[in-house]
């Protein structure tokens, strides 16, 4: 009895190396590179325009994921983060601040922002919560509307000039590219990361049953609140570049909860509380709606049809493709993560 | 000054009322199957443009189109609920949240496709009533009456019927309910179809004295959370209330600052609330 | 003797139900208490209060010297108490072993993942869920949950252990394995306070017992006191079933 849990044991320890030897990971960042690496070789700007919107995708689904999938709690408001992390940044630069401050500035101010919400709509539970973050968006759009030095509803528009520092214009496009290239392989890599921490382990035990957490151990206020911190940081920053590359910001496409809720569906397609589901799901739906916006016969029908499939997903593979399939082969759960 | 603040507060009263009637549908569907609908937004535009057709192409007094809207909402309700709630709803919240916002999604586009973005009203008046120095439109004041009506009725329906017991029953515990032989299936889907004529309805009042566009649903569905917040969630006569204080703030604020800051102060209050009485104003102490 | 638990005139109130009042016992290290009492008596009340689940409205719970007060579960759970849950709490979308290292993880003994596993692979041996250990914690069965309850508790590490009625529901042999089981427990030095209302089986492990009725304390003494307590006796008299328990345990 006792070798073959010795056996067992040996084959389940999860020694830090093996944390590093995941196919799917693994597999999946170098998929992402190459597809990412694509209008780069082909130099294609058309090309280009479709892959930033599959990366920008993902970085803000995996981000998403490290709250509502790993910990339970649903963010209907996410894009606030986007849409701060875009304004500030913005700000800075139309002040003359170089990118790399305003980037990483647009992501601490939504990462501050994250903090200092945290410890109080986290004690809201379920809808509670999710109505919650819509308020919080909704407040933030409505008196940034009225904000003067953002520019209240006109927004904030870059000056030409401010990409000659880039080496121009179209120089500049190529920067945010490869910023969001970046900023997306690192979103796959932190949510993997925290899958695999015992922190992660924390907020998926607080996912499951957030009282037995408690009560086993898992500081559940802190928790969450650094789960809702890392989960706003990345996007912050996606925020800043694509409003860079964009060239102006307004409240309305900022903080567009349309947005916050197709970041949730990508989530839901490719199954949630995996690492590979928000991907796999921000390539699907990103991929379906270029699709259905070229096509001419379903251009008028785009949102009729993506809500047909959402309420299909919904209603009948609630667990999303990733999730699927681990329930259905339990042997891929070691090599999908 | 006097007479101003009294003319906005008349007119926020009135039209206080009308997103009491649109909350109570959202805060009854909530009370009843705890399911937020996020597709409320969208039947309140239904609503409107269901009104507005009916009385630019049909010619039909705008009064009997709401009669006709409230059937339809009830219908349209009910068969909305078997054909796709019923499905998710001993789901997690997310699955409701995302079948109702699919639904929304679903019109909106069909609506978009339909009738463009471009704005449209219901060219109707009913004149003017003068009350000393403050001038009241007919229009709202007939909406507002027609409010009070809605609701008297629907407190009527749930306290002194038999179906509407059994309403209140399921709201109250739906596996005792069901212990007790109350058809609950068939109650969820009449509560639905309820809460999606109330919105209809006050998308059609709405439309009787606004401008709209297919995409007006939107700022009433969350005026509809703030008031449902407000009164309560699941609490319809709480949704009156507050309907009539947000109402009352959207009258009496811009008299002191610009009206684009009265949303901030509404969603302010809405997380505010939230936090510190998620049972509402007046609900029972957490 | 300092005792490792001290519970100081608790009272806890629900609206206008007093569940518990003026309840004081104290519990030392390495015994095993047995806590009894008609079904609603506030026994689960009781380890709600004591794992500061619930606040209580009067007095205090004292453990390891230090008041409970202010402290939340997970302060708790550091210092070294854990529980098992009458109705089971699985983490169901998690493996059978990655329960068991949340316990380890975040408990008294804080260990990280690494040893945590160890500790996992180790405690479910123990209890004998070890074929168990990559299936989804909520595929098991219910007896299989009671064990996963207490794997985890045990992976903590704790000095006083919470056991709530973890042989209801259980046949007669897997009764007399789990019995064992706690048994083993104590003997790793474990000290635990244990809810049951299998008669024989409480009579047969517990050093002391304390008997709750409505909120409060009507008898503490060692098995064979309270099992000739009038005053216990009149109290099972309400519930026949256990009342008949009582006298074939006696």
């Amino acid at each position: 009895m006792s070798t073959t849990s010795d056996v067992l044991g040996r084959l389940h320890a999860r020694p830090a190396a093996a944390r590093w030897r995941n196919p799917g990971l693994w597999l999946g960042m170098l998929a992402l590179l190459l597809v990412g690496l694509w209008p780069v070789v082909s130099g294609q700007a058309a090309t280009r325009e479709v892959i930033f919107t599959m990366l920008l995708a993902i970085a803000l689904a995996s981000s998403l994921n490290i709250l509502m999938g790993y910990t339970g709690y649903v963010s209907f408001g996410h894009v606030v983060f986007f849409g701060l992390g875009g304004y500030v940044s913005m700000f800075l630069l139309s002040l003359g601040q170089p990118l790399w401050v305003a980037v990483p500035a647009g992501g601490v101010a939504s990462g501050v922002l994250a903090f200092l919400l945290g410890k109080a709509i986290l004690r809201l539970r379920g809808t509670y919560f999710a109505l919650a973050t819509i308020g919080i968006n909704e407040a933030m759009r409505t008196f940034i509307n009225n904000f003067g030095p953002f520019g209240g509803s006109t927004g904030i528009s870059l000056n030409f000039s401010v990409y000659g520092n880039y080496g121009g214009a179209a120089n500049a496009l190529w920067l945010a590219y490869y910023a969001v290239l970046a900023l997306a392989l690192l979103a796959i890599l932190v949510s993997y990361i925290v899958k695999t921490s015992k922190f992660g382990l924390g907020l998926m035990a607080i996912r499951e049953d957030e009282d037995a957490a408690e009560v086993m151990g898992v500081f559940t206020p802190n928790a969450k609140t650094w789960a809702y911190v890392i989960s706003a940081i990345i996007p912050g920053m996606v925020g800043a570049l694509f409003f860079f590359k964009n060239g102006n910001i307004e409240p309305a496409d900022a903080f567009r909860l349309q947005f916050s809720i197709e970041t949730l569906v990508m989530i839901m397609l490719g199954g949630q509380g995996t690492v590979l589901g928000p991907i796999l799901g921000a390539l699907g739906y990103q991929q379906l709606r270029s699709f259905l916006l070229t096509n001419a016969f379903f251009k008028d029908y785009q949102l009729v049809i993506a809500g047909v499939l959402l309420l299909l997903i919904v209603l009948f593979i609630p667990a999303g493709a990733v999730g699927w399939l681990r329930k259905r082969f339990p042997r891929l759960r070691n090599v999908l993560p | 000054m006097i007479s101003a603040l009294s003319a906005s507060l008349i007119d926020g009263l009135m039209i206080g009322l009308v997103y009491g009637i649109a909350a109570m549908g959202l805060t009854l569907i909530w009370g009843v199957m705890r399911v937020i609908n996020l597709a409320h937004g969208a039947i309140i535009a239904l609503g409107m443009f269901g009104i507005y057709l009916l009385f630019t192409n049909l010619g039909l007094n705008p009064y009997l189109g709401l009669l006709v809207v409230a059937v339809a909402g009830l219908l349209g309700g009910m068969l909305l609920y078997q054909l796709t709630i019923r499905r998710v709803i001993n789901a997690p919240y997310l699955s409701t949240l995302l079948a109702t916002f699919a639904i929304n999604m679903i019109i909106i586009g069909l609506g978009t496709a339909a009738f463009s973005t471009s704005p449209r009203n219901v060219d109707f008046t009913l004149g003017s009533t003068n009350l000393g120095e403050i001038t009241i439109l007919n229009t709202r004041l007939v909406a507002a009456l027609a409010a009070l009506g809605i609701t008297i009725g629907l407190y009527l329906f749930l306290f002194r019927t038999r179906p509407g017991k059994y309403v209140r029953a399921v709201a109250n515990n739906r596996t005792a309910a069901e212990l007790m032989g109350i058809p609950s299936s068939r109650i969820l889907a009449l509560s639905f179809g309820i809460g999606v004529m109330l919105a209809a309805v006050a998308g059609a009042l709405i439309a009787t004295f606004f401008p709209f566009t297919i995409l007006s649903g939107d700022p009433y569905q969350l005026k509809s959370f703030v008031i449902g917040v407000l009164g309560g969630l699941g609490n319809p006569l709480g949704a009156l209330v507050g309907g009539l204080i947000l109402g009352v703030l959207e009258g009496i604020v811009p008299n002191f600052m610009p009206n684009t800051w009265v949303p901030v102060l509404e969603f302010m209050l809405f997380v505010l609330i939230l936090l510190v009485r998620p049972s509402g104003l007046f609900g029972a102490k957490r | 003797m300092e005792p490792l638990l001290r519970i100081d005139n608790v009272g806890r109130r629900f609206g206008g139900l007093q569940a518990l009042s003026g309840v004081t016992f104290e519990v030392f290290e390495g015994e095993i208490l047995g806590l009894i009492g008609p079904n609603g008596a506030g026994k689960t009340t009781l380890f709600n209060v004591i794992d500061s689940v619930y606040e209580p409205n009067e007095g205090q719970v004292t453990f390891r010297g230090q008041p409970t007060k202010g402290k939340k579960p997970y302060h708790l759970a550091r210092m070294g108490l854990a529980r098992t849950h009458q109705i089971v709490r699985p983490l169901s979308e998690l493996t059978v072993r990655d329960n068991v290292i949340v316990g380890a993880c975040f408990g008294r003994e804080n260990r990280s993942l690494g040893d945590a596993g160890e500790i996992a692979d180790e405690v479910l041996h123990f209890v004998g869920l070890s074929e168990r250990a990559d299936q989804l914690a909520g595929s098991l069965n219910v007896a299989q949950k009671k064990r996963l309850e207490m794997a985890r508790a045990l992976a903590a590490r704790p000095l006083l252990l919470l056991l709530d009625e973890v042989l209801a529901g259980l046949n007669p042999s897997e009764i007399v394995a789990m019995v064992e089981t706690v048994r083993n427990i104590r003997a790793q030095g474990v000290t635990i306070i244990m809810i049951e209302h299998v008669m024989h089986a409480i009579m047969n492990l517990s050093d002391r017992i304390v008997v709750l009725e409505y909120g409060q304390v009507i008898a503490t003494g060692t098995p064979q006191e309270i099992i000739a307590n009038q005053r216990v006796i009149e109290a099972y008299l309400g519930d026949p079933k256990l009342a008949e328990q009582l006298m074939e345990a006696a």
